[in-house]
């Protein structure tokens, strides 16, 4: 019996290598400077939900993003690494949405895809840290979660079996499908692309991609699966008082890039003499040794 | 229980005692209540609660909330959210803290999402002020600022939850001090009954295997601390680090760059998203100095930074700085400590 695995991923700016040209001198972020990038714990959930996919023939797994038309890039990804669709949820109204407004609008379309028996995540975004979409989704939705995982070891018989690595220790728990699993950087790494399956989505796109290439837009129309779904919130019935900024109850009073107040610091010259001399100091005044 | 409007902090514990980290968010929230004027309050969901709150008191606590069940310990999402959810429109707090755990990450977006209310992750700082919406143009007096790295630690922010209640935030172990009120201090105990606050269907996910492992990291206890960033350029420059911790007994620590870059264990970051040092030495080598790494050690007493660019922004806060390339002066710190020690 196959199962129908949704996998929540997000298109983020890669903020782990930031070089100086991350900041603009107003102390806003450049986003520019930034490539674009498949939230990384979300390739550990993708890898999850094709290893569920292999062992449970028969079995669909669907990309959801929320993003701007770009975030179709990722939905691509994960075509061409096994997944069977995707979905873009794109719409102003969505714009400055806080985790709460998020999961708000991710519940709306995940409810519009139908019933899922596993909703798979990564713990947490890059670009933000909160790991509050996954908990959040799952209550919107009213299921079960199970966090912090590093392995889904079965779904099947109406019950997820998952391993959770957690700070004291492992914990293997079971939930009752559906349920939400969000997937820990620990976890296995997603598979590489599939040759075949990049020739087959190459050309997958969201229609927004291909407004006013008519070649393209033809193909979309003679072959279905590669539209990518692009869905506003009125298509998933969203209510506009809970998106966005309307609907996230946290606002950012003030950003700022910190100046630190400098201290005395005394240097010390790279060359034997001097950090012979330096560690002799520190030996003597207790600070090491 | 019409008593509202207070401070509350989620306290976890393991093998009878408080977490450290709700003992911290105790110290800071007795110190936000009295500014605010309210009462702090506790609630401490779980199996073999007796006598918990004599360990909780002295932080100057007015109220502890107890909840005792078998089937509540070890923690689960649903029965512990229910409950606290249940609990919250009751008594209406107007702040709400828990540790920015495997449990507090767990549970907090939950609840929140179930009573609409803000949540902020991973706090830094929390303070009390005002705040003007400039767009609708109302002010509202006395917010939680919830003060954190963002970003991935390029900036700081500072947000507030204007109108929704309560105003929840994360905060993790060692960001804030552990500090006892007054040992004789004394409150009252409630003790709810688990079952006006879950449903059965909260109890549907079973752990089934449970095994502690103690991380065999100590980066806390460690009085130095020599820590490595994106600029140690490989896992094998990370070895001459260990050897220099070696020689000097400290833990080797790492920059969320050097982690993500897979050359040393998650378990070993320092910084917003890692463990909160505060060692006596802090040697930082090729770390360039993220907000979200200096928000986890920039107390430390003493810090030394080795970095080829002299304009790091580590410096700004270092005792001592060596301009230069790790791989070079690693190796001579070593031999020279080696040396002069004996």
């Amino acid at each position: 019996m196959g199962l129908n695995i949704i996998v929540l991923a997000k298109q983020v700016p890669d903020t782990r290598n930031v070089g100086k040209d991350a900041m603009k001198a107003d102390g806003t972020v450049n986003r520019a400077a930034l490539p674009a990038i498949f939230n990384p714990e979300d390739l550990n959930a993708l890898e999850q939900a094709l290893k569920l996919k292999e062992m449970y023939p028969g079995s669909k797994v669907t990309v959801l993003t929320m993003g701007p038309a770009r975030a179709a890039e990722i939905v691509r990804e994960g075509l061409y690494r096994g997944a069977d669709w995707g979905v873009v949820l794109s719409d102003r109204a969505f714009a400055g949405s806080d985790t709460l407004a998020t999961s708000y609008a991710l519940s709306a379309a995940l409810r519009k895809l139908g019933k899922a028996d596993i909703i798979i995540g990564g713990r947490q975004a890059i670009d933000g840290d909160t790991a509050q979409v996954g908990p959040q989704v799952a209550e919107k939705l009213g299921l079960p979660q199970v966090t912090y995982a590093e392995d889904i070891i079965s779904a099947e018989d109406g019950k997820v079996t998952v391993k959770r690595r957690i700070e004291s220790g492992v914990e293997t728990v079971t939930a009752p499908l559906p349920a939400v699993v969000t997937v820990n950087g620990s976890a296995a790494p997603c598979r590489p692309r599939n040759a075949k399956a990049v020739q087959k989505y190459k050309y997958a796109a969201v229609p927004s991609e291909v407004a006013g290439d008519e070649k393209k837009k033809e193909m979309l129309e003679k072959r279905p699966y590669l539209v990518i779904g692009e869905w506003t919130a009125n298509d998933v019935d969203a209510d506009l008082a809970q998106c966005g900024l309307a609907g996230s109850p946290t606002k950012v009073k003030q950003i700022e890039n910190i100046v630190f107040v400098a201290k005395e610091a005394r240097k010390v010259e790279a060359e034997d003499a001097a950090l012979e001399d330096f560690i002799k100091e520190l030996i003597a005044n207790h600070t090491i040794g | 229980m019409a008593d509202k409007n207070n401070l509350i902090v989620y306290c976890e514990f393991e093998d009878g005692k408080v977490a450290d980290v709700s003992l911290e968010l105790l110290t800071k929230g007795r110190q936000l209540a009295d500014r605010l004027g309210v009462k702090l309050e506790a609630v401490v969901v779980g199996d073999n609660l007796k006598d918990i709150e004599k360990q909780i008191f002295p932080f100057g606590v007015d109220t502890v909330y107890k909840v005792e069940d078998k089937r509540l310990y070890p923690y689960t999402s649903l029965p512990h959210s229910s409950i606290l959810i249940n609990l919250f429109k009751e008594i209406e707090p107007q702040i709400a803290f828990m540790g920015a755990t495997s449990i507090g990450r767990d549970l907090g977006p939950r609840v929140s999402s179930s009573l609409h209310s803000g949540l902020t992750a991973d706090c830094t700082a929390l303070e009390i002020g005002d705040y003007t919406d400039t767009r609708e143009n109302k002010e509202f007096k006395d917010l939680l600022y919830q003060i954190r790295p963002a970003f991935g630690g390029n900036i700081v922010a500072t947000i507030v939850n204007p109108e929704c209640r309560p105003q929840m935030a994360t905060v993790r172990e060692g960001v804030m001090k552990k500090e006892v009120k007054d040992s004789n201090y004394t409150g009252k105990v409630v003790d709810l009954d688990v079952n006006k606050y879950t449903s059965p269907e909260d109890f549907v996910v079973d752990i089934i295997d449970r095994h502690v492992e103690k991380s065999k990291v100590n980066l806390k206890g460690s009085p130095i601390i020599v820590a490595g960033g994106y600029g140690v350029g490989s896992k094998e420059n990370f070895e001459l680090l260990e050897q220099l911790a070696d020689t000097l007994g400290a833990e080797v620590g790492a920059s969320r760059a050097a982690v993500d870059a897979g050359w040393i264990d998650h378990d070993r970051q320092i910084g917003q998203t890692g463990v909160t040092v505060r060692p006596k030495v802090y040697i930082a080598c090729g770390i360039s100095g993220q907000i979200q790494h200096i928000a986890g050690m920039q107390d430390s007493s003493l810090i030394i930074s080795i970095n080829t660019d002299p304009d790091a922004p580590i410096n700004q806060i270092a005792d001592y700085v060596i301009t230069g390339s790790m791989e070079e002066v690693v190796p001579k710190l070593i031999k020279y400590y080696k040396k002069n020690s004996k």
